[in-house]
């Protein structure tokens, strides 16, 4: 039986500013009473597109037919009156309000506004779908998946009888899956027409009836989930096929570089983000980490480079620095002189280095500096160094070189308003003892980096915020690499890039692992993360689930251990090809 | 809706007007817009002003320039109230270049006004007026530094809003100002005497040469400060991605208070100069205000402490001009200067948007862009 | 000790209005900074009208206490919400700055009002000054006590009954939650299909409107129809907004808030051994108070007790 068509697009086009366009031509169908997955990687266009439906973005061309008439949806409420709801990856609700008065707000039904009876009816269709909601709860005391309800029930009130789920699982554990998945399967049987934004292969296979695949703006095409499979959709996906093929040398002479033990961090809502998280990074080897995105990587990462205070734990990084000269490149003078007083340096010619010549007297600061300089005095052992407790300017007084390429690309590694050459200086600015700022050094690492990683850009006076997504990543990936890392944390460096400029960050990673440098990287892609790194940490819920070889490991076996649902053997793989 | 829809009934659906955002406008063109915005809003000043006169309004720009530039002594004027209100812009500069909201502007100058002349007041005669003069220096610039630093500790530390904070220390300045008012003027009259000693000196016989000089001084170190040094750097951090900030390991709490220290201090120097260059003395009203309206000076000039001088320059050139337009119209209060300063912002406010948003008719396409940044001004 | 309570609540009364008017533009996420020009904008319209009405009479006995009323509070509503419109205009429409727009707002509205009021007839003030501020004619009777709940003008009761009515508004209707949405978030609200813009609009002019009445029942109440200047009321104009933050946007409590702050205000008047310097110290209360207020919620941080989450941004539906 051929269903009945309630939702048609025709000839989307959809740009931004005149270079990007983010949907090309794109026509698709919905139907009643199915679940249409709209798949895509990130940045193919799957929002956006949507996006028009619920009436945010208005197309620049092409036409949408309702119920086979032309319909022109101008604002959310256009989109409300052609019973479409759509639930954005973002939560739109209002934290000091209630449940309640997030799921009424905007409704005006010609009657008294009375929040008790619209409490009644909320009540009766949360028992026909099966939803769990606590009307009375403030929405700032409420989980994700209490939010996401919320979202649902309010779309569901105001008659929605499409309903878009922007990414509804990237945030969930997975029995809140399975419970969104039930809903969802009951409002299909409702006869509602459920639209699902998403780069989940698995979940498209799950839960929907036909598939849409987007890529880089356009729709690929269109197919019955019962007809096709996960590959041919990935293939679809990516335009190519998913093996990947990143070069992966064995790890040379794996040192150990970073130790941390049983790492334990408060969230701001006071639950636990990181719960007694352990591991070690080595010299020479990609480290990945795997999770469900929210999982506590970013938490990780950031507490590591300093920004967070912890309950718990210890974080220690081993410097390789036996026999090796002091400098004050990466010392300060007082660093010096607290390692002299731990008995650290040594002489070139096998003497300890106290501080005072041989009568016991102390050596000037003068005296002290030139010894340095000209490299006569070194370390005895590797250096340990503990970082917990150290703010990021204190952990690189110590000496550290630790680079960090944090999650949110424009809000924390870059300043969006700066140019390029500005932003080098980040790093940087502080060298010298002058107190004004020197652009030269930036400026040719700025023009180095443009030319190397063919930065897209008018020139190094650019605002970074104006570069496409891609070309930030390679500015902020080029500066964190200059800065000569011993350690190279990597949060998403490839989420929002295109197929080649995915590449080219993992060919920069790659080289770094056999450079010497220890990586962690932070993936979502479980394919990447399979082919790119030597062992992979899986963490679920801020917890340590194991760590697996990744040579050897099976995508579903990762799956399986990000659901929380299996611990990992972690000594075996320890022990194992390291 | 559900009627058949013809391909006109469709156009008409759709938005009349929409706001795109712009890419960047040449420099050319935002100077274009201004200066249009600006034309306008005198026109529209001088139009306003021969209403309620029997006067032309060609007669208005003449007075307007008449009163600017009418006699050496009014250039004089004009010169050292534009320096006055250049140094309180450069005071707020920095702060609102790290985006720290200071409206307390007048409270620190008023508690830099009230430092040097309390300095002026009880150790006048006692010493001689170089040891004074540095006393009065020194007391001001820590009063009005101590001014900017209370809402910082609290903006640093706790998030406190800092608008509503600096706004609420202009009025216990001026009630400081008023309850030593009380103190020292037994006579109950409310009005201080101008004080004899602690003048500052004249320079090359012009008294009002040196506060020109210092502030434009101050002008230029205040642009290098901000665009040429590591404090400057961290400022614009701090000020456009406090996380970014964060992560690069700047200390943020540091950078706010070290800023709002330099920040009142420097407005704390403009009180000293109404105290030992200008007025000697000290009333509720000594800060002229300036500032909120230099507020309005850092802004237009975008936060570039060099393009400042021209900001300012031409707001106190208006209310200069309008004290002889005034004069001339035959109005009887100072009000339609405000009249004529609030029409001209108005009017180079409402450009921020023409600035920022293009204006998309229906069906309209990029043919039209050019089209509505011309319109932009007059609409303005 | 009944003069001192009567004096608190005129004083107050000036307060509640510009701080109910500001709490409800600051509810729809905009920090005006124009309020006190606003308020003097009031003041002109409101003096407008009452010399317009008088004029006309042929004798000041001849007014009635009902049109005199009616007709300035139309003026003094129209003005003040005709400098909200600029406001709103500036800020809303075309996103401009809202503290700089407020600060301009502010020096508009004050040069406009010495300006308009360097016009105004004000010879038949005096009359018109008492007609509005008659007390109800019961009161007299009721002693000290009848005076401080009675013995006031019809401008009192309307400010009380505006911040009641502004409270349930707020917090018990459709239109309410609607507003509070927008000021904490337009683009939730935009999403739910509210009309952001309207309801900005609504709600600078409203507020605007309500706000001008306190300069306007200051001059014609307070102090019986003379007139200085348009910087005191500015000055009230500007504790008005600390009276916001000091009763954490919320107009109920805000009538309490104003009676300490015009307390606050009158006690220096009205303690009888008090040097002129003790004066100024009290009459610095207010804001040191507030300031306290201020640190106090940043510290504590309850969701509940912090400005509208929007408060002082633009909105751009495609910004994002």
């Amino acid at each position: 039986m051929e269903k009945q068509t309630v939702i048609e697009l025709r000839g989307i086009t959809k740009r931004f500013g005149a270079s990007v366009i983010a949907n090309n031509n794109v026509s698709i169908d919905v139907k009643k009473g199915e679940i249409l997955s709209v798949l895509g990687e990130n940045g193919c266009g799957k929002t956006t597109l949507m996006n028009m439906l619920a009436g945010i973005y208005y197309p620049d061309e092409g036409t949408i037919l309702i119920h086979g008439e032309e319909a022109s949806i101008r604002s959310p409420k256009d989109a409300f009156r052609y019973n479409i709801g759509m639930i954005h990856q973002h939560f739109k609700l209002i934290d000091v309000f209630t449940a309640a008065e997030n799921i009424v707000i905007g409704m005006d039904d010609g009657e008294k506004y009375d929040i008790k009876s619209a409490k009644t009816r909320i009540g009766a269709m949360s028992e026909k779908y099966g939803f769990h909601i606590e009307l009375d709860k403030k929405v700032h005391e409420m989980s994700v998946s209490e939010k996401q309800t919320v979202e649902i029930v309010k779309a569901l009130y105001r008659g929605a009888d499409v309903l878009i789920l922007d990414e509804p699982t990237a945030v969930l554990t997975p029995q809140e899956i399975d419970r969104l998945f039930e809903v969802l399967r009951a409002m299909r049987e409702d006869g509602k027409s459920v639209i699902i934004i998403t780069h989940k292969l698995n979940e498209v296979m799950a839960i929907s009836d036909r598939v849409t695949v987007l890529r880089k703006g356009e729709h690929v095409k269109t197919v019955n989930t019962s007809e096709t499979n996960e590959k041919e959709l990935a293939d679809m996906m990516v335009g190519q096929k998913v093996t990947l093929n990143i070069d992966r040398p064995l790890p040379e002479n794996p040192e150990l570089r970073l130790n941390v033990e049983n790492l334990t961090l408060m969230g701001n809502e006071g639950h636990l983000v990181l719960d007694g998280v352990s591991f070690d990074a080595y010299s020479g080897e990609i480290l990945g980490i795997a999770g469900i995105a929210g999982s506590g990587q970013r938490e990780l990462l950031e507490s590591i480079a300093g920004l967070h205070h912890l309950q718990e734990g210890r974080v220690t990084y081993y410097n390789p620095k036996k026999d090796k000269p002091i400098t004050f490149y990466h010392k300060t003078f007082e660093r010096v002189m607290e390692l002299a007083e731990q008995g650290m340096l040594r002489y070139t010619d096998g003497r300890e280095f106290t501080g005072k010549d041989e009568s016991g007297k102390a050596l000037s600061k003068k005296a002290i500096c030139a010894q340095v300089e000209a490299g006569e005095i070194l370390f005895k052992e590797d250096e340990v160094i503990n970082l917990r407790e150290k703010t990021p300017l204190q952990i690189r007084e110590l000496g550290v070189r630790f680079s960090f390429v944090p999650e949110d690309r424009l809000g924390m590694g870059l300043v969006g308003n700066m140019d390029i050459i500005d932003n080098m200086m980040l790093r940087s600015y502080r060298r010298g003892k002058s107190v004004f700022v020197d652009r030269k050094a930036p400026e040719d690492l700025a023009n180095k980096i443009v030319e190397s990683l063919q930065v897209v850009t008018p020139n190094t006076h650019t605002p970074v915020r104006r570069l496409s997504g891609g070309n930030v990543q390679k500015v902020l990936v080029g500066r964190e690499i200059a800065a000569g890392p011993r350690v190279l944390m990597a949060a998403y460096p490839v989420r929002g890039l295109d197929i080649n400029s995915s590449y080219t960050i993992y060919n920069l990673l790659t080289e770094q692992k056999k450079s010497g440098v220890a990586v962690v990287f932070v993936g979502e892609d479980l394919d990447v993360l399979l082919a790119l790194c030597d062992r992979i940490l899986v963490i679920a819920g801020g917890k340590v689930m194991g760590t697996v070889d990744a040579r050897k490991a099976k995508k579903e076996e990762i799956g399986l251990m990000m659901t929380g649902a299996v611990v990992g053997e972690q000594e075996k793989q320890e022990g194992g090809s390291l | 809706m559900k009627k058949q829809q013809t391909k006109q009934d469709q156009i008409k659906k759709e938005p009349l007007l929409r706001l795109v955002k712009r890419d960047a406008l040449s420099a050319k063109k935002i100077v274009l817009i201004y200066a249009i915005a600006i034309v306008v809003s005198l026109l529209l000043s001088a139009i306003i002003c021969s209403l309620f006169s029997s006067k032309n309004p060609l007669a208005f720009f003449a007075a307007l320039f008449d009163g600017a530039f009418g006699s050496s002594r009014r250039i004089w004027l004009l010169l050292q109230d534009t320096a006055l209100l250049l140094g309180v812009a450069v005071a707020l500069v920095p702060a609102f270049k790290m985006k720290f909201w200071n409206l307390g502007g007048n409270g620190q100058i008023l508690v830099g006004c009230l430092a040097a002349i309390a300095c002026m007041f009880y150790l006048g005669g006692k010493m001689p007026d170089a040891v004074l003069i540095l006393l009065m220096t020194v007391a001001s610039i820590v009063a009005g530094a101590v001014w900017g630093l209370l809402p910082a500790i609290f903006k640093a530390h706790f998030g406190t809003n800092e608008s509503l904070f600096t706004l609420m220390l202009n009025y216990i300045a001026t009630g400081l100002v008023s309850m030593f008012i009380t103190i020292w003027v037994k006579s109950g009259s409310g009005v201080l005497v101008p004080l004899n000693q602690g003048h500052f000196p004249e320079l090359f016989g012009n008294k009002y040469l040196l506060t020109v000089l210092v502030f434009v001084i101050l002008a230029v170190l205040m642009y290098v400060y901000l665009n040429y040094t590591k404090h400057g750097y961290e400022i614009a951090v701090v000020g456009d991605s406090p996380n970014t900030a964060k992560y690069i390991g700047i200390d943020v709490k540091r950078v706010i208070i070290r800023t709002m220290i330099i920040s009142g201090a420097l407005a704390g120097i403009v009180g000293l100069f109404l105290a030992g260059g200008i007025h000697h003395t000290i009333s509720t009203a000594s800060a002229n205000n300036m500032g909120f309206t230099a507020i309005m000076a850092t802004w237009l000039a975008a936060f570039n402490p060099l393009v400042m001088i021209g900001t300012c320059f031409f707001i106190i050139f208006i209310s200069r001009g309008m004290v002889e337009v005034r004069g001339d119209f035959g109005f009887t209060n100072d009000s339609i200067a405000n009249i004529v300063i609030g029409l001209v912002y108005f009017c180079v406010i409402a450009c921020s948007f023409f600035i920022t948003y293009r204006v998309v008719f229906r069906k309209a396409s990029a043919k039209t862009a050019e089209a509505d940044e011309t319109k932009g001004g007059n609409k303005a | 000790m009944t003069l001192f309570f009567v004096s608190a609540i005129s004083i107050a009364t000036v307060l509640l209005y510009g701080c109910v008017g500001e709490i409800i533009t600051e509810k729809a996420g905009h920090l005006n900074l124009g309020i006190p020009g606003i308020m003097c904008m009031g003041t002109a319209g409101g003096c407008l009208g009452v010399s317009l009405y008088m004029g006309q009479l042929s004798s000041p006995e001849q007014a009635s206490w009902f049109l005199l009323v009616l007709i300035s509070l139309l003026f003094s509503l129209v003005f003040a919400a005709a400098l909200g419109g600029v406001y709103a205009l500036l800020t809303v429409t075309l996103r401009c700055n809202q503290n700089i727009t407020g600060l301009a707002i502010t020096i508009f509205g004050n040069g406009a009002t010495n300006f308009i009021m360097s016009f105004v007839d004000r010879t038949h003030f005096d009359p018109a000054g008492k007609l509005i501020s008659s007390s109800l004619p019961f009161a007299e009777r009721l002693g000290g006590f009848g005076s401080v709940v009675f013995g006031h003008g019809i401008f009192v009761y309307l400010a009380i009954a505006a911040a009641i009515v502004c409270a349930i508004v707020l917090n018990k209707t459709r239109v309410g939650l609607h507003l509070r949405a927008v000021g904490e978030s337009p683009a939730t609200a935009d999403a739910a299909g509210i009309n952001v813009n309207l309801y900005k609009y609504v709600a600078i002019l409203s507020g605007s409107a309500l706000a001008g009445l306190g300069g306007f029942y200051y001059i014609m109440d307070y102090i019986k129809g003379s007139w200085e200047n348009a910087a005191t009321i500015e000055a009230f104009g500007w504790l008005a907004i600390a009276l916001v933050i000091f009763v954490l946007w919320k107009p109920n409590i805000g009538i309490l808030g104003a009676f300490l702050f015009g307390a606050c205000f009158i006690v220096a008047f009205v303690i009888p051994d008090i040097t002129p310097t003790q004066r100024e110290i009290i009459k610095m209360l207010p804001y040191v108070v507030t300031i306290v207020v201020l640190v106090l919620t940043s510290i504590r941080k309850k969701r509940e007790h912090q400005p509208p989450a929007s408060l002082g941004l633009p909105y751009f539906r495609e910004d994002r």
